[in-house]
């Protein structure tokens, strides 16, 4: 390397470093803080009993039995999300990839959904769809002489994953039909000519072509379901009983309805290390097909 | 005497000051809670701000738990941000202990603070010094239409044991024609359905705790009252009942869809509203069901406005909560909205109005729950705590919620109510050990 060159990449990273160094402080900070509340006693309206609590809150926490079941109910959602967004995107994404009337409008509307804020989108799904009186589901099952289903009572997880599903299925939706364009054409045309049919099309020259775009799809969407919160929230707030509490409503209940800051700092620790378990697990199977050339 | 220019040029200079300084707004900050009431309030508040130009007020209006976070975090951390903040019976003893609220002494003459409810008062007090100043406070009691009623034939009594009110559930009870039996709170929270919930098992003689601290919620008491609940909302309450809170069920019953409905005295104004209500002329008015007994059958609950120690404005913040809670406001609230708008529950006064007790059918039983509720005895057995729907202790907070949370779900019928409280007992136990209550 030349000696401009050097000089050049010192200045880079003279210039770049206070940005760094505020990014690095704003996320040293929270979590220095989580980290010190965890170890404390911390009611917030308790102030005599705050102290040194060791790992007290993190035993607590871990040991409780809200802890696991919403262990299992974030799993449930990021699971079945996963999956719906995936299988639906593939193949919404293959239909609108054929040519027909009206394609870029379609398209347009299929990706709308994306740019919906959590918080609207749940309240139009709560109120105007899913509502068992005067919801537009409950006017149709009664159209056909059917007892309108009570969502959020009766399938209170499964409304949820309907709510988030309809709202990241844009975003697979996008990537792969972004990917299906650059396919190569005259590939398929060869298959076409050997007399393949568009299912075994599909099976053998599709679906390889879209491992990495799928893979792409799981882990950012993984992240982000991680960390539902504003559909749980507007919708059934962690309930009935505790069908609907993830990991992040928990530890919400715990800070801002107990007010036991200590516990709570310690289950959002906890989080952090399974989100992090989860993103290295993912990181594993589909890595691969994203280092893959 | 002669004064010399630069003393005359000072004296002027600081009359300009002075006057300045006087004409200086003082900014209150007001956090409060977006019920009615308080809405109303904020509208009236112009009064208030006329005659006395040096004030501004500035209103932070939220929905309760939001309300709760926000000056819960302020006020235990210190942060000063409100003058005047609006809290519960709950909060008002146990922030006063900690001195966290201005004690209120010297009352401006024309505030009669003898006129407040004697139970009132005592919810509010911290060794007999107030802490807040009551807005409006509520009994629980029982609204049922008196047209279903009669047309089945049925009569209510004056004190219903909720067996009887069982009974009528199920003779009024029916969907076909979008009339349920009964509508109950059934959505989560300590505020919510654990307010409700707590009044039946009071009346089957149940408590919290015992003398010692022990969660009780394996007793039969509890697990009668409980299933007794789950059992007759979801068989005669309204479609989704766990997410039904005060609000949606007041919309019910003006809907004119719920026979009967057991709730705050205070929505007595607003169902015999005939702006909001449809069935304004046929509501009655009963007292809260009892079981095993009356004793905490119905719940004591008030709204009061209080100043943080924490606020730089103390004095005037103190004499805003004054007017507020004055009889001048009373009457300013019946004369712009008519005397049954009054804030109930709070003054004497108010119950002496041979007119108010005439425009408000529901002004005697809320008069009655409110004078009868004891949050110091509240319960057939003795307990170690005060609060008729609520212990009155920091974690009383955290185990509302978790036990709200879990009867809620027993509405949807996937759980089982016994088990559910055998778990719901390990939890309050576990909670109640880490805070040391014992061993």
């Amino acid at each position: 390397m030349s000696e401009a060159a050097r000089e050049s990449r010192r200045a880079g990273r003279l210039t770049a470093s206070p940005a760094i160094l505020l990014l690095f402080i704003w996320m040293i900070v929270p979590l220095a803080f989580t980290v010190y509340f965890s170890t404390q006693n911390y009611l917030l309206l308790d102030p005599e009993n705050r102290g040194f609590a060791g790992l007290e809150n993190f035993s607590y926490f871990l040991s409780s039995s809200s802890f696991l079941n919403s262990l299992v109910t974030t799993l449930k959602l990021v699971g079945s999300v996963l999956v719906i967004t995936v299988v639906l995107g593939v193949l919404i994404s293959v239909l609108v990839d054929a040519k027909f009337p009206g394609q870029g409008v379609v398209r347009m509307l299929l990706i709308s959904p994306f740019f919906i804020m959590p918080t609207v989108s749940a309240l139009i799904w709560k109120n105007l769809l899913m509502n068992p009186v005067s919801g537009l589901f409950a006017w149709l099952f009664q159209l056909v002489g059917l007892t309108p289903i009570n969502w959020f009572s009766d399938w209170p997880l499964l409304s949820i994953i309907i709510i988030v599903s309809w709202e990241w299925l844009p975003f697979a939706i996008l990537i792969f039909v972004t990917s299906l364009q650059s396919m190569d054409q005259e590939q398929k045309e060869a298959a076409q000519m050997d007399g393949a049919t568009p299912v075994s099309i599909f099976r053998y020259l599709t679906l390889p072509h879209l491992a990495r775009p799928i893979a792409v799809v799981v882990m950012v969407e993984a992240i982000f379901l991680l960390n539902i919160f504003a559909e749980i929230f507007t919708t059934t707030s962690g309930g009935p009983g505790d069908a609907t509490t993830n990991l992040p409503y928990l530890v919400f209940t715990q800070a801002l309805l107990e007010f036991d800051v200590g516990t709570a700092s310690a289950g959002g620790l906890v989080a952090v290390v399974l989100a992090n378990v989860v993103a290295a697990l993912l990181l594993r199977v589909f890595g691969k097909s994203l280092t893959q050339a | 005497m002669k004064k010399s220019f630069a003393a005359r040029t000072a004296f002027g200079l600081g009359l300009l000051l002075g006057s300045g300084s006087a004409l200086a707004a003082t900014t209150l900050t007001i956090g409060t809670v977006n019920n009615g009431d308080m809405v109303r309030m904020q509208a009236l508040s112009k009064t208030y701000t006329e005659q006395h130009p040096d004030v501004e007020l500035r209103w932070v209006v939220l929905e309760e738990n939001t309300l709760r976070q926000r000056l819960t975090t302020d006020i235990t951390t210190g942060g000063g941000q409100f003058d005047i903040i609006t809290i519960g019976a709950y909060e008002a003893p146990m922030w006063g202990r900690k001195n966290w609220l201005l004690p209120l002494e010297k009352f401006s003459p024309t505030y009669d603070v003898d006129d407040l409810m004697p139970n009132v008062r005592k919810q509010l007090s911290v060794d007999g010094k107030l802490r807040a100043l009551p807005f409006y406070s509520e009994g629980s009691i029982t609204y049922y239409r008196t047209d279903l009623f009669a047309a089945k034939g049925l009569k209510m009594p004056e004190e219903p044991t909720w067996t009887e009110i069982r009974g009528f559930a199920e003779k009024l009870h029916d969907p076909s024609k979008n009339v349920y039996g009964i509508c109950l709170r059934g959505k989560a929270g300590w505020g919510e359905n654990m307010a409700l919930v707590t009044t039946i098992v009071n009346a089957y003689g149940g408590r919290w705790f015992d003398e010692k601290w022990q969660p009780q919620l394996t007793t039969p008491e509890w697990s009668q009252a409980v299933n007794f609940y789950v059992d007759l909302l979801s068989k005669f309450g309204p479609p989704g009942p766990s997410s039904n809170g005060f609000n949606e069920n007041l919309t019910l019953f003006n809907a004119g869809k719920c026979a009967m409905w057991v709730d705050a005295s205070v929505a007595g104004a607003f169902v015999t509203d005939k702006t909001q209500s449809q069935v304004p002329d046929k509501v009655g008015f009963v007292k809260a069901p009892r079981q095993v007994t009356p004793k905490g059958s119905s719940w004591l609950w008030t709204w009061a406005l209080a100043v943080p120690t924490s606020s730089k404005q103390q004095q005037a913040a103190f004499d805003f909560i004054q007017w507020a809670t004055s009889k001048e406001y009373a009457n300013l609230v019946a004369k712009r909205h008519g005397i049954s708008a009054m804030p109930p529950g709070t003054r004497l006064s108010t119950y002496a109005n041979a007119e108010y007790m005439k425009a408000t059918p529901f002004a005697r039983v809320t008069q009655e729950a409110i004078q009868t509720a004891n949050p110091d005895s509240p319960t057939l057995k003795p307990v170690p705590y005060t609060g008729v729907q609520f212990a009155t202790i920091p974690e009383f907070q955290a185990i509302g919620t978790l036990v709200g949370k879990s009867i809620s779900g027993a509405l949807t019928g996937s759980t089982k109510v016994d088990a559910e409280l055998k778990t719901l007992n390990e939890s309050v136990q576990r909670t109640m050990k880490r805070a040391g209550y014992f061993k």
